[in-house]
């Protein structure tokens, strides 16, 4: 491989191999390549390591207490994560819970049902929600989601479900589930993209085995694409949830960003990503700051939780699938 | 070259058709014929399109009752395209359609008042390459299609080791119905994609080159086993090996560029054929 290392006998096999360029440019190709995948790492690591740092002194003062203290209390320092950890978990989860099979919806119909012509447009049209910059995402969330919520939605659900706890107490423009929808519309075409491309692999031998049995178009579906897809789409909704956990702007804009566990889906909440986004500048004191950047840290092993996770499936997938590649 | 099978019901009823007439136009003729165990399906004018290109080009064939039909003729002839359109798999391709009619015990498959699932329940198929459901146990698979017709229970359980039976699989799995299907081995993959095939009960079989994966062996296997299932279904088998029409089927049609040159008894098609082309084919001098 290396270029210096030429063999005593130079036959014209060699000649090429002595060009000056080759010399020169090969291994300047490897250090600019290598340097260049280094950085990448090493943001990553140095991220990592500011984020741990910044966050000492809350880590020696509350230690992993912290995780389990339901406090957020500027003024006589008492800080906790546990409020902000569960709102991020039912933030996410929740969105995942309602983008999820719609995301599936979607990837059936693009792939099995629509007009051929439909397909792309549609498509296309779906997967520019995920460019739509997620602070406008808030400011619509804002002007049209929260009143709509206040006024419409969460005064039904509580006359339909009010003992459900879910859905007891009373409404609120800013809280738990419009955060929780602003998510789903961002995980959406996310998840939705990932599970149409998933299903365009399934080879077309299983869906004329399954039509050739009588199956309808939906039968189909349900006896091969959902199927075949399966571990897949649970990646692309991890995929999702990554997404969702890390979200600060849009839901800063509309959770209501207050310290607190709640039955209800009504009541303002806070996530991690929300509250860092929203106290880090207006901090009052060293330990507040050290405090957010806990959270930081917090937030920051969770998503690389669910990120892993993803990754596992998705190899655990593909070593599953060499066995059915035509 | 000598089909096992040489005297059918059909060539003791039928006159010696005149030499210089081609087989196929007396099947346009629609003669009468005694009516056999089972369902025949009788093809007339049927053209298929993909797109603009035509690539079946007025084809009339009689797949009679409890017999097996092949299908033989060069890449590219349109012999998979003709058994597509038998149970309506054609049309699943974009931009495919089909006209004509497909009578399968008088009745046109591709009238508007009939369901298309329907007909493929009655016209099952083999496909090329085994293709069991990949998420799907050996049982499920056989189930699947029993499954569509709203069968659960005992009586699917029933008709699952029924159709293992007929296939020859029992034997070999009976002790690991659970485990995938896809873990099986070729030839008892493409078994097991029969017994799914039959577990509904068809009328008629259409093989799509069943045995083009598989090795000589389990060729075989699936031959003998064609010969068993034509007591109880009509078979169409479409192959490129002109030795496996010549062991499995009474009749043998011959196809080129989307036209059906001559179909008659194999003995005869394989000895004296009465076109030229076919003769050339089946003597190796093209395709």
């Amino acid at each position: 491989m290396s270029v210096t290392a030429q063999p005593a006998s130079r036959g014209p096999l060699f000649a090429g191999h002595s060009k000056l360029s080759d010399r020169i440019g090969e291994p300047l190709l490897r250090v600019l390549t290598g340097l260049a995948a280094l950085a990448g790492v090493g943001v990553l690591v140095w991220i990592a390591y500011t984020v741990f740092n910044q966050a000492s002194p809350a880590i020696s003062r509350f230690g992993f207490g912290f995780l389990g203290t339901s406090a957020w209390d500027p003024v006589h320092l008492r800080f906790g994560a546990v409020d902000f950890i569960f709102g991020t978990l039912e933030s996410s989860v929740l969105a995942l819970l309602i983008s999820a099979p719609m995301s599936v919806a979607i990837a059936v119909f693009l792939t099995e049902l629509a007009p051929r012509v439909a397909r792309r447009p549609t498509q296309i049209l779906v997967e520019l929600l995920a460019a739509i910059p997620s602070v406008i995402l808030g400011l619509w969330g804002i002007i049209v989601l929260g009143p709509f919520l206040n006024n419409t939605l969460e005064p039904a659900l509580n006359g339909a479900f009010g003992w459900i706890p879910l859905f007891s107490g009373s409404a609120s423009p800013y809280g738990m589930l419009s955060a929780a929808i602003i998510l789903t519309i961002m995980t959406v075409p996310i998840v939705s993209s990932i599970t149409r491309e998933i299903f365009d692999t399934t080879p077309s031998e299983f869906k004329e085995g399954a039509y050739a049995l009588g199956a309808t178009r939906w039968e189909m579906v349900r006896m091969v694409v959902i199927p075949y897809a399966g571990p897949g789409i649970v990646g692309a909704v991890i995929l999702g949830l990554g997404r969702a956990l890390g979200e600060a702007i849009a839901v800063t804009q509309v959770i209501g960003n207050t310290a607190g566990i709640h039955a209800s889906l009504f009541p303002p909440s806070g996530t991690l990503a929300a509250q860092i986004a929203s106290e880090y500048q207006g901090a009052t004191s060293n330990l507040q700051v050290a405090s957010l950047v806990y959270l930081a840290a917090i937030l920051l092993v969770i998503t690389v939780i669910a990120n892993a996770a993803a990754r596992l499936i998705v190899s655990r997938v593909t070593a599953g699938r060499e066995q059915w590649a035509p | 070259m000598i089909p096992r099978d040489t005297a059918s019901d059909r060539q003791v009823t039928e006159p010696d058709p005149p030499i210089s007439i081609p087989q196929t136009r007396i099947i346009n003729e629609e003669r009468e014929r005694p009516q056999q165990r089972g369902h025949g399906v009788s093809v007339k004018a049927l053209n298929a399109y993909y797109g603009d290109n035509r690539t079946i080009k007025n084809i009339s064939i009689e797949f009679p009752a409890s017999e097996v039909t092949a299908i033989i003729g060069p890449s590219g002839s349109g012999k998979s395209t003709v058994i597509r359109c038998i149970n309506r798999m054609h049309e699943e391709i974009p931009r495919a359609r089909a006209d004509g009619r497909v009578e399968l015990d008088g009745t046109d498959v591709y009238d508007s008042r009939v369901d298309v699932t329907h007909v493929r329940r009655l016209i099952g198929m083999v496909f090329q390459k085994p293709n069991p459901f990949p998420t799907m146990s050996i049982f499920d698979n056989v189930a699947s299609g029993l499954k569509l017709t709203g069968m659960r229970k005992r009586g699917l359980r029933d008709r699952v080791n029924q159709a293992l039976r007929s296939v020859g699989l029992w034997d070999e799995v009976h002790d690991r119905l659970g485990t995938p299907g896809v873990a099986l081995s070729g030839g008892q993959q493409q078994r097991l994609c029969i017994a799914r095939t039959i577990a509904v009960e068809p009328e008629v079989i259409l093989m799509d080159e069943p045995c083009s994966a598989l090795d000589p062996v389990a060729t075989l296997r699936i031959e003998e086993l064609i010969g068993e299932l034509k007591e109880r279904y009509t078979i169409v088998i479409v192959t490129h090996n002109m030795q496996q029409a010549a062991r499995v089927a009474d009749t043998t049609a011959f196809m080129l560029d989307g036209e059906l040159i001559e179909h008659g008894p194999t003995a005869q098609i394989f000895t004296k054929p009465r076109d030229e082309r076919t003769e050339r084919y089946v003597t190796g001098k093209f395709g």
